[in-house]
């Protein structure tokens, strides 16, 4: 066991946990912060994205010591009001079916228009194709992404 | 912006407290002619009266409604309390959905399968809806001192339109539930609905966007401990011995117990418990043969020629029909095994006491969980509470309790609250899968290209009945003979979104492309006129509605300008399952010389659409998983293990593999009839026929990546 200092949503928290301990289970067991999804654990199907640094990772491979003193951000984090243009455009589009890969599909949008404010439709498709919605979601996923980045100055 | 919360009993009677009183109906689910009851309020919240309400008033202007129902990602969450809110003229925003856990004493078909909730449930939730406001319009007519009848209601308000006057349901509900309940109740004209047919948000759409806990894995209590089970490597191998010494020493490991051929480690996280799992060391003995893929292979073709069969259809004279024929057609088709792959693995949260038991987690069937650990520790099922949580997926897989009894098991064994996981290679390999299955389908067509004669054998694994002998064609043709042999494997097999259609579909489809072509007919022209003839004169039972497969043909035929469009090759598919009618038309276009899908374009009669947004959705989804499966579900065997561990092995469509899905609903305001299986199955036979036009080469297995036709295109 060793003791990890982890900035998450802007907030310290410290935790005790083996260090091959991946990101993942620490902040669903560890830390109360279960809105981030355990779906394959070999970072197939992006159900655990978080941004690390505001880049998109997949936690369910991130070792908790390979941290650092990087900046994770979770899907509580995104916005303080539930109201981040992701996260508002995928009520618009009303694009959850049963909901389980959506966090990680909100979290790889958000970074892709972090970095990337007016993406194409190929640039969407690409990176989107890297999370897995199992109730097929995908056109309406596309769409929320258009929605948000229309939104997003 | 509708709020959503998981109840108890107990938290309904809090809201009821809360709400100072208001209107409570009770509603009794066992009866659908029954109409609803006033319960008093006050009873309610001190928990006196045993109410079975699925729908308050409080005096805030608060409506709270049960949807007693699973969620999996139908929408039925959001479509039930949508009823409801229409026969009462509620306004939406003002509308509470909340999830009802298991009460046998109170609902019926407290299931997600089958596509069967709504067409359940929908008279006894507008009767529900129609009651309450019947109650708030009398209450308000009492209090104007005018006539009932020149009383309306709209947007949660009754209005006195001579007089101006208006009252919110909040400020008649108390007085409302004070009023005597009718004994009928009207129930509004199909013209006359505002809120069903209109596009209404997933109720959970904040809660999901904003990381709620909302699903079995989410569920964490004090006290709780995390179990990870090792189940026997293969299908045929049973437990001999355990050794769990270097897993019982590693960091956070708290017990390793062990039940029937499963071995369980129990500690205080997730990972602590999945590193010990991997550090035992377990041997197993051979208690049946250890099948490979090519063994099924094998079994397949054996039992297609001398299997036993059993006879399912029988019209007429086929041996006469096929020996008269002028042109034979003959045509096999085979699929493999699937797993389900909810994104949301298997898990469940179970704390056996002495005097009770509480199960927590993602199950689409309740009651069955309820039953089956009764039996396992021999408490009544009146001390065994199950709250039923949002659930990641289920497409079948949450039907079986088998993860539900490995969770009462430990927590029995260990003494305490535990969270049984499982990762996703326990979810790929540890069993019960879609079974395999292998078709043969032979046609008889005269000198002018008439289907005389038609044969389908199914040979199953694992699968009861393969076929659905009352399914088009049958009824269309004269002689006919439909019969199933059965294989029984020891891979575990259960049903999987749209059981036996899922494939089913595809392979008819399929072949009576191939027989219309060999009758020089065009696909379309020739489904119709056997349905014409089904209508016409009938041969034997028919258990589908040949009209409303014909509209959906047309439909479909005509929102795909079916033939007239250049350079795009189209195929066409059409199927009835679980009561609604769907049909496709895929469509493939050349680019640089390979097949591309483009295009999937449905029809599909559901009967009344509840709620236009999750009703496309459901079928753009189902199109989506039905193609998915179809073109990559690839799941083989070696030596009874699945050589497919997790989605790297195992590919799931994704979003740069889908074509565009265009959807039309046949408004023919028939009552609903079930949206959560009906659109997967037509759609690999629409893709494979588009394939054929394009290609000249038939799909005649799943997945098609191993098919040589398909190589080199996805």
């Amino acid at each position: 066991m060793a003791s990890f200092k982890l900035t998450i949503n802007n907030r310290a928290y410290d935790a005790d946990v083996e260090q091959d301990t991946p990101l993942l289970w620490v902040l669903r067991d560890n830390l109360g912060l279960v809105g981030t999804k355990y779906g394959c654990g070999i970072a197939q199907c992006g159900a655990c994205t978080v941004h690390l640094d505001g880049k998109a990772v997949r936690s369910c491979v991130l070792p908790v010591s390979a941290v650092g003193k990087a900046k994770v951000t979770t899907i509580e984090g995104l916005s303080e009001k539930g109201d981040h243009p992701v996260q508002k455009a995928w009520d618009e589009v009303d694009v959850a079916q049963c909901g389980y890969c959506q966090a990680g599909q909100i979290m790889t949008a958000a970074a892709l228009l972090k970095e990337n404010p007016k993406p194409s439709d190929e640039q969407i498709v690409s990176t989107m194709s890297g999370n897995i919605c199992r109730c097929g979601t995908y056109h309406r996923i596309r769409e929320a992404v258009k929605v948000a980045a229309s939104k997003t100055n | 912006m509708q709020t959503s919360e998981q109840t108890s009993r107990r938290n309904f009677i809090k809201i009821a407290a809360a709400a100072g009183g208001g209107l409570f109906l009770g509603f009794n689910w066992l009866n659908s002619s029954a109409l609803p009851v006033v319960v008093d309020a006050k009873k309610v919240a001190a928990g006196s009266v045993n109410f079975n309400s699925y729908l308050s008033i409080g005096t805030d202007n608060v409506i709270t409604i049960i949807s007693p129902n699973p969620e999996i990602g139908q929408g039925i969450k959001t479509a039930f309390p949508m009823v409801v809110a229409e026969e009462l003229d509620a306004d939406w925003k003002q509308v509470k959905t909340v999830q009802g856990n298991l009460d046998t004493g109170i609902y019926e078909r407290q299931v997600t399968g089958g596509s069967g909730a709504v067409p359940h449930s929908w008279e006894r939730l507008r009767k529900a809806g129609a009651t309450a406001r019947y109650l708030l319009v009398e209450a308000a007519a009492a209090q104007w001192n005018v006539p009932a009848s020149e009383c309306t209601t709209e947007n949660g308000k009754v209005w006195h339109r001579t007089s101006g006057k208006s009252l919110s349901y909040g400020e008649l509900a108390e007085a409302a539930s004070k009023m005597p309940a009718p004994t009928e109740v009207k129930l509004k004209k199909e013209s006359d609905f505002k809120l069903i047919g209109q596009s209404v948000r997933n109720v959970d759409n904040n809660n999901i966007a904003t990381g709620k806990p909302l699903f079995g894995l989410d569920v964490y209590r004090e006290g709780m401990l995390f179990a990870m089970i090792q189940r026997p490597k293969a299908f045929g191998l049973k437990l001999k011995s355990v050794n769990s010494e270097a897993a019982k020493a590693m960091p956070g490991i708290v017990d390793v117990v062990t039940f029937e051929n499963s071995v369980a480690v129990v500690g205080k996280s997730t990972w602590q418990v999945k590193k010990a799992k991997d550090a035992l060391k377990i041997e197993y003995e051979k208690a049946a043969e250890l099948e490979s893929s090519a063994d099924h292979n094998r079994i397949f073709q054996q039992l297609m020629e001398n299997g036993e069969a059993t006879v399912r259809r029988k019209n007429g004279d086929v041996d006469t029909a096929f020996k008269n024929a002028a042109k034979v057609i003959k045509s096999e088709y085979q699929c493999p095994f699937l797993p389900h792959s909810p994104l949301e693995p298997m898990n469940f949260f179970a704390h056996v006491r002495e005097d009770g038991v509480e199960l927590i987690g993602p199950t689409q069937t309740p009651e069955r969980a309820r039953t089956e650990v009764a039996k396992l520790t021999g408490i009544a099922p009146e001390k065994i509470t199950v709250e039923i949580t949002r659930q990641g997926g289920g497409f079948g897989r949450r039907l079986a309790a088998d993860f539900v009894l490995e969770a009462a098991n430990v927590s029995k064994l260990v003494k305490a609250p535990v969270k049984v996981i499982w990762t996703r290679e326990d979810d790929m390999t540890g069993g019960i899968y879609r079974p395999a299955v292998r078709y043969r389908f032979e046609a008889a067509l005269d000198k002018s290209g008439e289907l005389i004669g038609y044969k389908l054998r199914g040979v199953g694994m694992n699968s009861g009945n393969s076929t659905r002998e009352d399914n088009f064609p049958s009824g269309s043709v004269e002689n006919l003979l439909i019969d199933s042999v059965e294989y029984k494997s020891p891979i575990t097999t259960g049903p999987w979104r749209a059981p036996i259609t899922n494939f089913l579909a595809y392979a008819e489809q399929s072949f009576l492309d191939e027989v219309a072509e060999a009758a020089g007919k065009d696909p379309v022209e020739f489904r119709l006129a056997l349905l014409e003839k089904a209508k016409k004169s009938p041969v034997g039972d028919i258990k589908y509605d040949v009209d409303r497969m014909i509209d959906v043909i047309k439909l479909a035929a005509e929102k795909s300008k079916w033939g007239k469009k250049k350079g795009v090759y189209q195929g066409f598919s059409v199927y009835f399952s679980h009561r609604s009618y769907v049909a496709q038309v895929g469509e493939v276009v050349m680019e640089k010389g390979k097949p591309v899908l483009k295009n999937v374009i449905a029809a599909v009669d559901c009967g009344i659409v509840i709620n236009k947004s999750g009703s496309l959705q459901q079928v753009r989804g189902g199109v989506v998983d039905g193609l998915g499966h179809a073109m990559y579900g690839n799941m083989t065997f070696k030596d009874g293990a699945p050589d497919q561990r997790n989605f790297n092995g195992f590919r799931l469509i994704r979003m740069n593999d889908i074509p565009e899905v265009d959807v039309h609903f046949v408004d023919n305001g028939i009552s609903p009839t079930g949206l959560g299986e009906p659109a997967l199955p037509p759609a690999g036979g629409a893709v494979a026929n588009a394939f054929y036009k394009a290609t000249k080469q038939r799909l005649r297995n799943q997945p098609f990546i191993n098919e040589e036709a398909f190589k080199g295109i996805s």
